[in-house]
């Protein structure tokens, strides 16, 4: 109530002064009714009132609140000086709208990976298992987290009781039809065990979670998420109960997960039970991984101890299956961190470059105050004469810095609104992406951000520009220039420390940049130009025998190879560089059997059709490749790649060996060839592989073919699906995509970074010349006269040049030494995130130092060339 | 301006408030009535200065102790009346209270019995 009265201090003043008016009106009437003639009246009523300014001023004084007051004042002299210069305040506000929307963007991006606890009860209790092997190659790849078998989750469950509960989930994929002939469709899907959801804490929307009767192999329950119930099924709650068609079988819908539950990631359409469709042959084996854990803990036990009992449980199934690869040893980690596994790295990254950036627009700012500061010394000078104190003088100028960053803040918010919608988009490894929005919180991290900004920019200026050496200038004559020399000594510290930031940034840009271009030009061991790829899974119901399933592999090969444009098509599992696509153990019956302790040989499974290798140019090094007569049961044939050969047959011909694969049938495969290597992804190391036949016949999950083409593989790819189409009409086909495309999504993390770093770093390199020009101009004004000296005295125009030239120079050379030796540690830092890129890798250090130079030169040699252009009669009369 | 001695009117710090608060115990006024009753209920002893009177009234209609109204005077003139609040009363007993013991205290200290006897008369 009381201080609102500061802003009714008019209508306050108003009403006093008709209240006065009736005072004195009433006084008169009453002097006159005394019989005193009404001139008198009227001068006596004044009298007796007395001075009625002086009580306006009184009460106005009483109304006001001397922050407001001064503040406001502060405002309104900043809002005029601003204006005075629009130029430079549109350069400010818009270098701090830049800088404070991408931070603000990637905090956004920062808080809802990293930071925001997951919508589950309790999630700080969360966390996942996994098993962890502890020989040092698997840690040397930094592989530490080992998916889950299912026996040893179940074993991890029954026998230890320091976790309240543990649950699993396990990846899945289902074709879902409809019934009204609707289109087909690949879905994304989980198998999350029934106690997963309530281990959660998550709550269906409509009907119910899993039953622990229906986890089983033969169970049909079904959990739609949010998105398909209100994509595909139109909302409508009546959906619980019926029946929807997964790969042909029907499945029961029990329930609907609400909307906001994304785990583990927005893609995932449907849930069923963890078991469910799970060959009962695989659960007792403790070597298949596939499996994730989610345990959570007990509120009065620690995570040490809890975990210690199931490391132990771990450790015995290890040595009870001292051969198959059973870690040793289980280790946990943070759900979130789980989550955000692959961007957490890039996102610190990201942050800490627009950190940068952000100090480099603040120290920018400054500057620019710092030169305006110089302008107004005079001003200053003679306020500070007059009485004002030294505070008042440093709030105003800081009041002009917060009134450029708010302007900028409120520009960086509203660019943020769209950067971060934009970031979300197009980074596609990101987790939660559709959680990522501008909330509460984020414009609080900006207000933050915009009162630090303008403290960092505008306090030193200020009290650079208000010290006690300000009142020199009173005394100064026009011509003296030392009284600038310290205020052009900060400006150039100030430099400085903007152009080492900006070598940081730009060497760690450069670095991995390089990496990328590193990764970008890796070989994955076979063509990849103008090949189209896609994918489809043939379904269960359909394709219930081997020589069905073949029968429609090869009259889509045969149709796919007859249409003109078509080179070669190549139909397998895993095409190279796009994922692992699973491992397993095997024996080889040649050798002696294996030392205990000694680790079963390990190898990559793929699947190829016997055009597969010379469609795709893979080379044969040893044998043949498949052919059409290995099929069916006499498909007990097997192709290795050159590193399983080496690494298992050293020294000896594995043409003609047999191979023992538990896990593929149990049976033996003879070695036909040996072909070249190919990389699963790119920046991984080359795995030993094993090829099957492809019509051996059985039912593979996820198919792909590659198509060689003439030209453009993407124009190919409507006739190609309609060939699809008129086999199978209910065959949904997926990732139809160039095989560059595919490869290129694979490398989606580093390119994103990789470019969004340089962004950040040419912006600030942008930012840093735009500094060195403004310094190096103004320096040159302050320099007039004395150039004009010179210059009457009979220095050459090629001599002031070089002078300028130098001076500029010297602060660009200073910080990229300064920026060069911070470069070499802070690199270290992402050392692990670069791909045959050493960290000191100097054709980068190079590089950036020739830029910088480039751009400093250029940015000195124009007000360097504006001085050798002096006249110096005219610079001598300017004063 | 002052007819008499300039200590004579001049008011003691605080009581001025306490005076206004007084006269609307009466009735609604404007201030030209304000500065009246009070000249006249000092027997004019006490002159009202209207520097201080209406910064005064503004303050104390901030404070939620007055209110105020704009109506037509005794010879019809438009004029800015005041009203005592509920809060206004209280305060009006708080600071009478204070008030008395004020002078019962200075009057002890200045042996003057009949004040400290019984406050004002």
């Amino acid at each position: 109530m009381s201080w609102l009265r500061f802003f009714r201090r008019n209508r306050s003043d108003a009403e006093l002064q008709e209240e006065m008016d009736a005072y004195l009106a009433d006084e008169t009437a009453e002097n006159i009714a005394r019989g005193v003639n009404p001139e008198e009246a009227r001068r006596r009523a004044r009298i007796k009132l007395g001075n009625p300014r002086s009580v306006r001023e009184t009460l106005w004084r009483q109304n006001t609140v001397s922050l407001f007051d001064t503040f406001g004042r502060d405002l309104k002299y900043a809002t005029r000086t601003l204006a005075r210069t629009p130029g430079f305040s549109l350069i400010a506000i818009a270098v701090m709208a830049l800088c404070i929307g991408a931070t603000t963007s990637l905090f956004t991006v920062v808080r809802s990976v990293l930071l925001r606890p997951l919508p589950f009860r309790d999630p700080g209790h969360l966390v996942m298992l996994y098993e962890h092997f502890r020989d040092a190659r698997s840690n040397q790849a930094g592989f530490n987290y080992n998916t889950v078998a299912p026996a040893d989750y179940f074993d991890w469950r029954t026998q230890t009781h320091g976790f309240e509960d543990m649950a699993a989930w396990r990846y899945w994929q289902f074709t879902l039809t409809g019934d009204g002939g609707e289109l087909p469709e690949q879905v994304s899907a989980r198998g999350g065990s029934w106690n997963l959801f309530p281990l959660l804490g998550v709550r269906p929307a409509i009907g119910r979670t899993f039953t622990e009767n229906e986890d089983r192999a033969d169970g049909t329950a079904v959990m739609l998420t949010w998105n398909l119930f209100e994509r595909r099924f139109g909302g409508d709650a009546s959906i619980v109960g019926r029946q929807i068609h997964l790969d042909g079988k029907p499945y029961t819908v029990v329930g609907v997960l609400p909307k906001g539950f994304t785990y583990p990631d927005a893609k995932v359409q449907v849930w069923v039970t963890y078991l469910s469709g799970l060959p009962p042959e695989i659960v007792p084996h403790h070597d298949y991984h596939f499996t994730r854990v989610v345990a959570r803990l007990r509120p009065d036990v620690s995570l040490a101890s809890a975990l210690s009992p199931v490391g132990a449980v771990q450790y015995r199934l290890h040595l009870q299956n001292l051969n198959a690869p059973v870690a040793e040893d289980v280790a946990p980690r943070n759900i979130n961190d789980d989550l955000a596994q692959d961007v957490k790295k890039p996102l610190l990254l990201l942050m800490c470059a627009v950190a940068c950036m952000l100090l480099i627009g603040c120290l920018n700012v400054a500057n620019l105050l710092v030169a305006r500061g110089a302008a107004r010394q005079k001003e200053v000078a003679i306020r500070g004469a007059l009485g004002a104190q030294r505070w008042t003088l440093i709030r105003g100028q800081l009041t002009e810095s917060l009134l450029i960053c708010v302007a900028g803040g409120g520009g960086g918010v509203l660019l943020s609104l769209a950067a971060t919608k934009w970031l979300a988009n197009a980074w596609k490894d990101l987790p939660n992406a559709v959680g990522i929005h501008v909330d509460g919180v984020v414009l609080g991290f900006a207000c933050a951000l915009v009162f630090s900004a303008a403290l960092l920019a505008g306090l030193l200026p200020a009290i650079s520009s208000t010290g006690k050496a300000v009142f020199a200038a009173l005394q100064a004559s026009s011509r003296t220039t030392s009284g600038s020399l310290s205020r052009a000594t900060l400006r150039k510290t100030l430099l400085t420390v903007e152009i080492a930031v900006t070598v940081v940034l730009l060497i760690g840009a450069g670095l991995l940049l390089r990496s990328f271009v590193r990764l970008r030009g890796t070989g994955v061991g076979c063509v990849t130009a103008n090949v189209l790829t896609l994918d489809f899974s043939l379904s269960e119901q359909k394709y219930s025998s081997p020589e069905k399933v073949n029968a429609f592999d090869e009259s889509l090969l045969e149709k796919l190879r007859a249409l003109p444009g078509v080179r070669a098509v190549a139909l397998g599992s895993v095409l190279p560089g796009q994922g692992n696509g699973g491992d397993d153990v095997f024996t080889i019956k040649e050798h002696p059997p294996l030392k205990p302790g000694e680790l079963l040989p390990d190898a990559l499974i793929r699947m190829a059709d016997p055009g597969y290798f010379s469609a795709l140019q893979i080379p044969l090094l040893n044998g043949r490749f498949f052919t059409s007569d290995d099929r069916l049961d006499r498909a007990r044939k097997i192709i290795i790649s050159n590193r399983l050969a080496r690494q298992y047959f050293p020294g000896e011909d594995p043409v003609g060996k047999t191979i023992h694969v538990p896990a593929h049938n149990n049976t033996d495969f003879e070695i036909v060839g040996v072909v070249g290597d190919t990389l699963w992804q790119v920046g991984k190391p080359v795995e030993p592989t094993m090829y099957f036949p492809m019509l051996e016949g059985s039912l593979v999950r996820g198919q792909s073919f590659a198509i060689r083409t003439d030209s453009d593989p993407l124009a190919m790819s409507v006739p190609i699906q309609k060939q699809i189409a008129a086999l199978d009409p209910e065959l949904p086909v997926s990732n139809v995509q160039t095989m560059q495309q595919a490869i290129g999504d694979s490398l989606g993390n580093a390119s994103f970074s990789a470019t969004l770093v340089l962004g950040f770093a040419v912006l600030s390199l942008v930012l840093a010349s735009v500094g060195l020009y403004g310094v190096l101009s103004y320096l040159m004004t302050q320099r007039k006269t004395e150039l004009g000296v010179r210059m009457a005295l009979g220095a050459q125009r090629d001599q002031v040049l070089r002078l300028i030239l130098v001076d500029g120079l010297r602060p660009a050379i200073m910080g990229l030494a300064l920026g060069s030796v911070a470069s070499v540690g802070v690199t270290q830092l992402i050392g692990s995130m670069l791909y045959d890129t050493r960290p000191l890798d100097p054709t980068v250090y190079v590089a950036v130092t020739f830029t910088l130079l480039m751009v400093a030169t250029l940015a000195c040699m124009i007000p360097a060339w504006r001085a050798s252009r002096l006249d110096p009669m005219q610079a001598l009369r300017a004063e | 301006m002052a007819r008499k001695d300039k200590t004579d009117g001049e008011m003691l710090k605080g009581t001025l408030d306490m005076m206004i608060l007084r006269t609307l115990v009466t009735g609604d006024a404007h201030g030209h009535t304000i500065a009246k009753v009070i000249e006249r209920g000092s027997e004019d002893v006490l002159e009202v200065e209207q520097g201080s009177l209406y910064p005064a009234l503004h303050r104390l209609e901030d404070r939620g102790w007055l209110s105020s109204y704009w109506g037509a005077s005794e010879n019809n003139r438009k004029a800015k009346f005041y009203r005592l609040t509920a809060a206004g009363r209280k305060q009006l007993a708080r600071e009478t209270s204070r008030w008395r013991q004020m002078i019962r205290a200075i009057g002890l200290v200045m042996g003057d019995e009949a004040m400290a006897d019984g406050g004002t008369q």
